[in-house]
């Protein structure tokens, strides 16, 4: 590293210390920008990957109702996939190479949507968990260093909140239900309990990239840290629902004036990143499907674009 | 126009929007470009809001204890009085677009004329309600009949084809049949000759801008407003159904 740019780089971890922004034009450490850009886009391929679980029952929503609310959720998803890529691109990568690396497996996503969603109690359950554990991760990335990246959640930790609690009315409307949509929403937990901790990553003794991204100010609280209050949130509603949650282990400790809980499958987690997941293939396949079936449309919309412009030009060179 | 009559005429607007809605909200998730799954989404969800109203007010008309849910989910195909033209399956993107831009026309200019009959306050209510959104329906699939058609040769010949494969669903729009003509002497509904010329000039000033062909009018499919349908629609309603048909005491 050069003189001066050992002078930038203090400069600018000075300048974050102080909980400044940064900005598109601003000078960033190489590796500043390239945690970032993957970290987005990884976040925006989650959101249009995560239309896909929930999309699923769009159509056996089983009210008008849900199926607007629903929709509009899933719609929301849709918009946060838009704005995480736009910012992404404010550090040089465009959309389409950053679905290139989604469509060939190079850009991960988050693995809780490589599960599939069985019942309309899913649609309960990933609501409330997987939206609800989204927010503990999301909320404090809204004071992220990045500017555009901050400003995007900002708009995106506004949604989600309606996502969670939609999540919650649906399970809480099941839990109060017939005997059927009891067991139907016992079963929704438990099947999406261990998967949603999974969402906030390894234990922090296995987290090797965390430490940086912290002094970045990218990432403000610990893996585990999160995990714990989304655990000492969640339990309450569940109890509120009369559903319990599938972990022996699980207590209050009055001590740590919080709930333990049972180790994490992380094998399982492991496999699921790597591909193993029961839908891995099923999600990658559907975004690829849209994609190549579309092809034909953007073209279409880039050449008539294109040949707007050039009528636009020529009648601009003939009034001068 | 008699009372069992000004309910059907309701329940035929709640028909077109619920099931088009449907169609169209299966794009979610699988558009051509993102912003594309939000814009169909949001007319799917624009016309499920549509159908939910009229339901609801064709409910409390007929006062037999239904409501929204139980005129969607408790009829069967035969019972639906939809145009066949919103049932068919949403093929590409391109027959998705057509199957639109058909449509908003027509149920621009039907809206159009709802919002100010003086017969019925409460569809007028409702149809006013949803203009904007009809206008904006009708502008979107224009502009993409419009970027399809003068983009490559690929997208021309594909829309075009799309818009030869659908037309014959057009002609059912503007069939009069019993309900339709009592609603027109009583002031409720639109006549729908004249709607043909309106629709006419929207369709063909679009098509010349987009460089493709209209086709000759020639057989036309009708039976959607007896309730014989296309073999689509019962698969739809099947998968649409299923939750409340199975747990039928259930509420969700
Ligand atoms: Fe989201
Ligand atoms: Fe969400």
């Amino acid at each position: 590293m050069s003189e001066t740019d050992k002078n930038l780089e203090a400069r600018f971890e000075a300048y974050v210390a102080e909980e400044k922004k940064i900005e598109p034009k601003d000078w960033m450490p190489d590796s500043y920008r390239k945690t970032l850009i993957r970290q987005i886009s990884q976040h925006a391929h989650s959101e249009i990957v995560g239309m896909l679980p929930e999309g699923n029952w769009i159509s056996r929503a089983p009210s008008l109702k849900r199926k607007a609310i629903l929709l509009a959720k899933v719609q929301d998803e849709a918009g946060h996939g838009l704005y995480l890529y736009s910012a992404a691109e404010t550090l040089g990568v465009t959309r389409n190479q950053m679905l290139n690396d989604l469509h060939t497996g190079k850009a991960k996503y988050s693995s809780i949507f490589n599960y599939p969603t069985l019942t309309w109690a899913d649609m309960g359950a990933v609501g409330w968990l997987v939206d609800g554990a989204a927010i503990m991760n999301q909320v404090p990335l809204c004071k992220c260093s990045y500017g555009p990246y901050a400003r995007a959640m900002v708009r995106v930790c506004k949604e989600e909140s309606f996502h969670q609690r939609q999540g919650f009315q649906v399970m809480l409307n099941l839990a109060q239900g017939t005997d059927e949509q009891k067991d139907m929403a016992q079963d929704a937990l438990n099947r999406w309990w261990w998967p949603s901790l999974m969402m906030f990553g390894p234990n922090d003794a296995d987290s090797p990239h965390s430490a940086q991204s912290m002094k970045w100010n990218i990432k403000r609280f610990s893996n585990d840290e999160l995990r714990q209050r989304f655990v000492d949130m969640t339990v309450p509603q569940a109890e509120l629902l009369g559903l319990t949650i599938p972990d022996p282990d699980l207590k209050w400790n009055e001590e740590r004036g919080h709930y333990d809980f049972g180790e994490i499958q992380w094998e399982e987690f492991y496999n699921v990143i790597q591909g193993n997941g029961p839908c891995n293939k099923e999600r990658i396949a559907a975004r690829v499907k849209a994609h190549d079936e579309g092809a034909w449309v953007r073209e279409a919309a880039n050449a008539y674009a294109k040949k707007e412009n050039e009528k636009r030009s020529k009648s601009a060179t003939h009034a001068a | 126009m008699t009372e069992d009559q000004h309910i059907q005429a309701i329940l035929r607007l709640g028909d077109d929007t619920l099931v088009l809605g449907q169609r169209l909200s299966a794009w979610c998730g699988h558009g051509p470009i993102l912003e594309e799954d939000i814009a169909l989404s949001n007319t799917a969800l624009d016309l499920i809001g549509q159908a939910r109203n009229f339901y609801t007010l064709a409910a409390a008309r007929e006062n037999q204890g239904r409501d929204e849910d139980k005129l969607a989910f408790f009829r069967s195909d035969r019972d639906f009085q939809n145009h066949l033209l919103l049932e068919l399956p949403n093929g590409h993107f391109g027959d998705t677009i057509v199957r639109q831009f058909f449509f908003s026309a027509f149920a621009l200019e039907r809206y159009v004329f709802l919002s100010r009959q003086l017969m019925d306050a409460e569809v007028a209510g409702i149809a006013s309600k949803a203009l904007k959104e009809l206008q904006y329906h009708w502008e979107h699939s224009a502009q993409w009949i419009i970027r399809l058609g003068d983009g490559t040769e690929e997208s021309h010949n594909k829309v075009q084809q799309s818009i030869h494969d659908l037309w014959s669903y057009t002609g059912e729009l503007f069939e009069a049949d019993e309900v339709d003509q009592a609603g027109f002497e009583a002031g409720l509904l639109p006549n729908l000759e004249l709607l043909r010329d309106t629709w006419n000039t929207r369709i063909d000033d679009c098509l010349q801008k987009a460089t493709l062909q209209r086709p000759e009018d020639g057989w036309m499919q009708r039976g959607g407003k007896q309730g014989i349908h296309s073999e689509h629609l019962s698969y739809m309603l099947a998968e649409m159904q299923i939750l409340p048909r199975t747990y039928p005491d259930a509420s969700w």
